[in-house]
């Protein structure tokens, strides 16, 4: 019993002496780990305000901030405008389309019982694992024949098909976790079961569709191998190639300055979701995580 | 009442897959006692009214047995629902393997047709002229693979226990740890290119003089760094939300028992949190393997970085050979499907727990 009791109060003394220490360190891993994730992006900012004359320093912050960088992005031979408008038009097109399709399946996936669900569930998961340069070639041969080189929906049809296990899983899991009894009710109330679905269930299923959703609109803004595939002119390029591609405004050899300030551009609208969404899409990315 | 109730009551022979009665719910057709049989005629007009929805129908209140069809009903809902989805995945996944598939056993001529080869394709890849490109490829791949994903496991780990423990700022570092997730891996190659430039800014922090992109090393190096610090906040959130379910009262429970710090996480945090740790490193597992974007625009696969993506596209794409890269791009998808096949076997991650936990409710 002392024994114990001893032991009990050495315990809650080292725990206390601990939490001084304890605090001191976890404070310095979070100082840490918010510098370890934002430095970068601080580095892009300030080498995008930095000057054709400054660009080569390594100064933590502009001497003299300049927009130049930003002018080159838009204007002259890059027309960066085009491909943020090309980017917006592909991944709204395959977040709502992705979206509706993934509601359907889900909706069949966690509450229907018919026969082949398992086979539909592995297959969709073999395509969350596929690896998408097994069908490049095949994807552009394929969209030369329908004409759809630089057209949008030579990237939003596979950008669909590649949310869709993703999507389908999260909204499972969001769909098994609703309270089913409410859509018993309505149809107790004599709504049909679509009718029930629409009035009941899709407004209580929301956060989740919105969750979902905004990990398919991310995806969709970050693709990046098929389009660079099937995506040949600027018309057509979405801003992850059409940055890849920059031709500098001066005569340095590769126009850092202006892909970082083009960098900056892709990256204020991500900043602006995540801070609005990011309970929501934590929550979305453990959910995805098959819990 | 459950749903299950209401939907089940159909006659033990009404459907083919009938072969898990349930006894307690299997009731008789209007068993409810209080409800009349809907005629069957409401039945097909019930699955029917997608468009006009938002209007119930005026069948009677609470008629809702219609035993023999609603099983086919359902059936056919499910199908209907789920055909977009196995369309859009046939169309852009099937289909394209398929011919990819067939392509491969064809040869690449110049100025005539393609002639059927057999295997040929493969053992060129595998043996033949072309293995040492595929084999250094394969090499890369696995050595990105395993390194990259031990540094984010590892270091994700540490960011989780480190955001478990914080109290203040909570928002902030979540909002932080996001953002390297939600930046295009275009986007941080391009940063990251010029962060490794040798006047640029990694170089004058380190002190050093290193051309990062001059050699085979350091190239590789500069991947694994752009990757880990793309990657390890992902995982760590991963992992935070494992080690969120764990109850404190175990680790008072620990403490009240006299184990130390380190015995706590080995014995209590660890064991628990294995379930997300092990979800984690499949995902980045499969994901690094097919790793395409950062490597292709920082190094371009120069110095020996080439990874079996960029060797599938550049052979594919580039050198417009379609049979040999139908061959890479199908070894290719056959070892990431090894890969995932032997880590879900040795890591004993049950990818369908979620879904079968309850059957199809």
């Amino acid at each position: 019993m002392t024994a114990v009791g001893g032991r009990a109060r050495a315990g809650t003394t080292a725990a206390r002496r601990g939490t001084a220490w304890e605090s001191w360190v976890i404070g310095a891993g979070i100082v840490l780990l918010v510098l370890y994730c934002l430095a970068p992006f601080w580095w892009m900012l300030v080498s995008s305000l930095k000057g054709p004359a400054e660009i080569a320093s390594n100064r933590l912050w502009p001497e003299d901030p300049t927009l130049v960088n930003y002018r080159g992005v838009f204007g002259g031979q890059n027309d960066f405008g085009y491909a943020v408008r090309n980017s917006v038009v592909i991944a709204v097109a395959t977040t709502a389309s992705a979206m509706v399709i993934a509601v359907f399946s889900g909706y069949a996936l966690a509450r229907l019982r018919f026969r082949g669900r398992n086979l539909v569930l592995a297959l969709v998961l073999a395509c969350s694992m596929f690896p998408g340069v097994a069908i490049v070639t095949p994807l552009y041969q394929m969209f030369s024949d329908w004409g759809w080189i630089d057209q949008y929906q030579a990237m939003v049809v596979p950008n669909i098909s590649f949310a869709l296990p993703l999507a389908i899983f999260v909204l499972t899991t969001f769909f098994r976790e609703m309270p089913w009894e409410l859509e018993e009710a309505a149809r107790v109330d004599g709504c049909g079961p679509i009718g029930a679905f629409f009035r009941v269930i899709l407004p209580l299923a929301v956060p989740g569709v919105v969750t979902t959703g905004l990990l398919v609109f991310f995806a969709a803004w970050n693709e990046y191998l098929i389009s660079s595939v099937v995506s040949i002119t600027l018309a057509s390029n979405p801003v992850t190639v059409a940055l890849a591609k920059f031709a500098g405004d001066t005569e340095f050899q590769q126009p850092f300055g202006s892909q970082m300030a083009a960098g900056v551009v892709v990256t204020v609208p991500l900043v602006v979701l995540v801070l609005l969404f990011q309970r929501r899409i934590v929550s979305g990315l453990s959910a995805g995580g098959f819990r | 009442m459950t749903w299950r109730t209401w939907r089940r009551p159909r006659r033990r022979s009404a459907g083919p897959d009938g072969a898990r009665p349930e006894p307690a719910l299997a009731t008789a057709p209007g068993a409810g006692g209080t409800a009349p049989a809907r005629p069957a005629g409401a039945v097909g007009g019930s699955g029917e009214r997608a468009a006009g929805a938002a209007r119930p129908p005026a069948a009677p209140r609470g008629g809702r047995r219609r035993p023999a069809t609603e099983r086919g009903i359902e059936r056919r809902l499910a199908f209907w629902l789920l055909a977009p989805t196995l369309g859009a995945l046939a169309l852009v996944v099937a289909y394209p393997v398929g011919s990819a598939v067939i392509r491969s056993l064809f040869d690449d001529p110049i100025g005539r047709d393609p002639v059927f080869v057999g295997i040929d394709n493969y053992l060129q890849a595998l043996v033949g002229f072309d293995r040492e490109d595929f084999w250094a490829a394969v090499g890369n791949t696995v050595f990105f693979t395993v390194v990259s994903v031990l540094l984010e496991t590892a270091i994700g780990l540490v960011m989780a226990l480190v955001m478990h423990r914080a109290f203040r700022g909570r928002g902030i570092v979540r909002a932080a740890v996001l953002l390297p997730w939600a930046l295009p891996t275009a986007v941080s190659a391009v940063m990251w290119d010029w962060m490794l430039q040798p006047e640029g800014i990694v170089n004058a922090l380190i002190g050093a003089e290193v051309v990062w992109g001059g050699s085979e090393w350091p190239a590789k190096w500069s991947i694994i760094a752009a990757e880990v610090w793309k990657t390890a906040p992902f995982v760590a959130l991963l992992i935070l939300a494992g080690l969120q379910t764990i109850p404190p009262h175990l680790y008072e429970a620990a403490a009240l028992d006299g184990a130390s710090a380190w015995r706590r996480f080995t014995s209590v945090t660890l064991p628990l949190v294995r379930p997300a740790l092990v979800v984690a490193v499949l995902f980045r597992t499969l994901d690094a393997l097919r790793m395409y974007d950062l490597p292709q625009i920082l190094t371009g696969g120069a110095n020996n970085t080439e990874t079996l993506s960029i060797l599938v596209v550049r052979t594919a794409t580039g050198e417009l050979k379609a049979g040999y890269g139908g061959a890479l791009s199908t070894l290719t998808f056959l070892f990431v499907f090894l890969c995932a096949f032997l880590l879900i076997r040795a890591m004993g991650a049950n990818v369908f727990a979620g879904f079968r936990a309850e059957g199809g409710r």
